[in-house]
């Protein structure tokens, strides 16, 4: 390349570069608008939320509605190894031993819903405790994830970008409690989202809406009188996993000490 | 030292490349383009707009206030309409969608309500071999207001073995006032006037002929004419657990 055409390309160069910036402020002031365009129909303000549920284990009576509920919510894969929640039946055994099975995995096949469930002499105590994404504040999914997918909201709800997730497994190791799958339609991570899509149009998440007795209270710890506080007034609170200092939203009453 | 001439144009091209790259990064270009802010926004947008499938109680109750009240007077008042009838916003946001299933086998009643030793202690399981194996649930308890368990007022009252026997049968939602006729003074005076039993082979043959109806009697038809003889049915066979049942 000679000199004139150096400069030749220079005079094109810099008018198309002002183009490009006028494009880009453009552009960040459409992204700008839907951000807070999109955050905020019917007003919804996530500043002043702080979402939570409660699981009181002494009304769960295992009968896996809520599970049911979340596929048909959220479009989970049938499969019953998809899960954003699932319900465990402990069983603590005169030895001491704990055993957890995850009844949501494997359904009664229906020529034994005529059997109850067969009674075991050795068992001291047994429960059920659904389980479903703690929504951490201080999540160790979002930490680990390489291409910032995984965000928390400002009313404290952990998401997956999946247009921007690679489906590279990392939060799925990282989260303690195995609240993350990887979705095989979309190949990238799913996870409860609190119902992200019903919560911030004033509706329960599927899951606290369908529970016959009430062991799910969903709520929000900012509000003043909200049932969630209340919940956490009036129960012994325990959290999932505490010394991980996690600090799960999902709240447990009347928790056993054999609940890991 | 003087570099040759070259390493000098090649530096200059060199310095240029890098001033416009680094023009770009920090001036050109706006912050926001480089944060994952507008892309979680986006994200949150996207997660917002997802369809709604469960419509919630509220919704239910707008068009069916009667069915509310019905349940919220019963003890299934805490369970929301979708719990049993399934996610119902597409029937909420227009009628003419197909209209949620109504579940009437026992297995859904089961679901919740067969015995769990981890169930709660105080919640209300039967055993379903011994429940009534063969009645539907719906057939005692109504499921929007179910009844906690009350003396049995009827014949069972009284004749509490035969009416467990007969629930166990394949006559289990036969009445008993459908083969014996009881006299009003039989519930003051038992002995004074005796229910009757069936003196003709036409009741059994209500059911139990080859142009019967009910498809679950179809697999013990018999031939009146040849079939007995003389005898009334009852002399042979056990109508409150007849053969077949178990």
């Amino acid at each position: 390349m000679n000199k004139r055409d150096f400069l030749k390309d220079a005079i094109l160069f810099f008018p198309a570069a002002a183009t490009l910036q006028a494009l880009a402020s453009d552009a960040s002031a459409t992204a700008d608008a839907t951000a807070t365009a999109g955050a905020t129909p019917n007003d919804y303000d996530a500043t002043r939320h702080w979402y939570g549920m409660g699981v009181d284990i002494n009304k769960c009576i295992g009968c896996n509605r809520c599970v049911e509920a979340c596929k048909a919510e959220n479009d989970v894969p049938e499969e019953p190894f998809f899960f954003r929640t699932w319900i465990e039946r402990y069983r603590i055994h005169e030895n001491g031993e704990t055993t957890v099975e995850c009844i949501s995995s494997k359904p009664r096949p229906p020529e034994q819903t005529e059997q109850a469930e067969p009674v075991d002499p050795t068992v001291v105590r047994t429960f059920f405790v659904p389980k479903l994404c703690n929504q951490c504040a201080h999540p160790p999914c979002v930490q680990v994830c390489p291409v910032g997918a995984t965000f928390q909201t400002e009313d404290g709800v952990v998401l997956v970008n999946s247009q921007t997730c690679i489906g590279c497994r990392y939060c799925i190791q990282a989260c303690p409690y195995g609240a993350r799958y990887l979705n095989p339609r979309t190949r990238t991570a799913d996870k409860c989202t609190f119902c992200y899509h019903r919560i911030t149009e004033g509706l329960l998440p599927a899951c606290v809406e369908v529970c016959p007795t009430e062991a799910r209270i969903f709520g929000d710890l900012k509000g003043q009188a909200d049932r969630l506080v209340r919940f956490h007034r009036l129960n012994k609170i325990n959290v999932l996993k505490e010394d991980l200092n996690t600090e799960p939203k999902v709240l447990y009453a009347n928790m056993d000490g054999e609940v890991r | 030292m003087k570099l040759p001439e070259q390493v000098t144009r090649l530096g200059v091209v060199i310095a240029v490349i890098a001033a416009i790259v680094l023009l770009l990064r920090f001036v050109i270009l706006p912050e926001s383009f480089f944060s994952a802010k507008p892309h979680q926004a986006a994200a949150v947008v996207r997660e917002m707009a997802k369809p709604i499938h469960h419509a919630g109680v509220a919704a239910c109750r707008e068009c069916h206030e009667e069915q509310y009240q019905e349940k919220y007077g019963g003890a299934h008042r805490d369970i929301a309409c979708e719990n049993c009838h399934g996610p119902a916003a597409a029937h909420a946001a227009d009628e003419n969608a197909p209209k949620p299933p109504k579940p009437r086998e026992r297995e859904f009643c089961l679901n919740c309500h067969a015995f769990d030793s981890s169930r709660p202690n105080g919640f209300p399981q039967v055993d379903p071999q011994q429940h009534n194996p063969r009645k539907k649930c719906l057939t005692c308890h109504e499921a929007h207001d179910p009844v906690p368990p009350k003396v049995p007022r009827d014949c069972a009252g009284c004749h509490g073995r035969i009416a467990r026997t007969k629930a166990l049968s394949t006559h289990a939602l036969i009445e008993c006032t459908a083969c014996h006729t009881v006299d009003e003074r039989h519930f003051t005076d038992p002995r004074g006037a005796l229910p009757t039993k069936p003196e003709s082979r036409e009741i059994c043959g209500r059911c139990h002929t080859a142009d019967a109806t009910d498809p679950q009697a179809s697999e013990s038809v018999v031939d009146m004419a040849t079939h007995g003889g003389i005898y009334v049915c009852w002399e042979c066979h056990y109508a409150h657990l007849p053969e077949g049942s178990k």
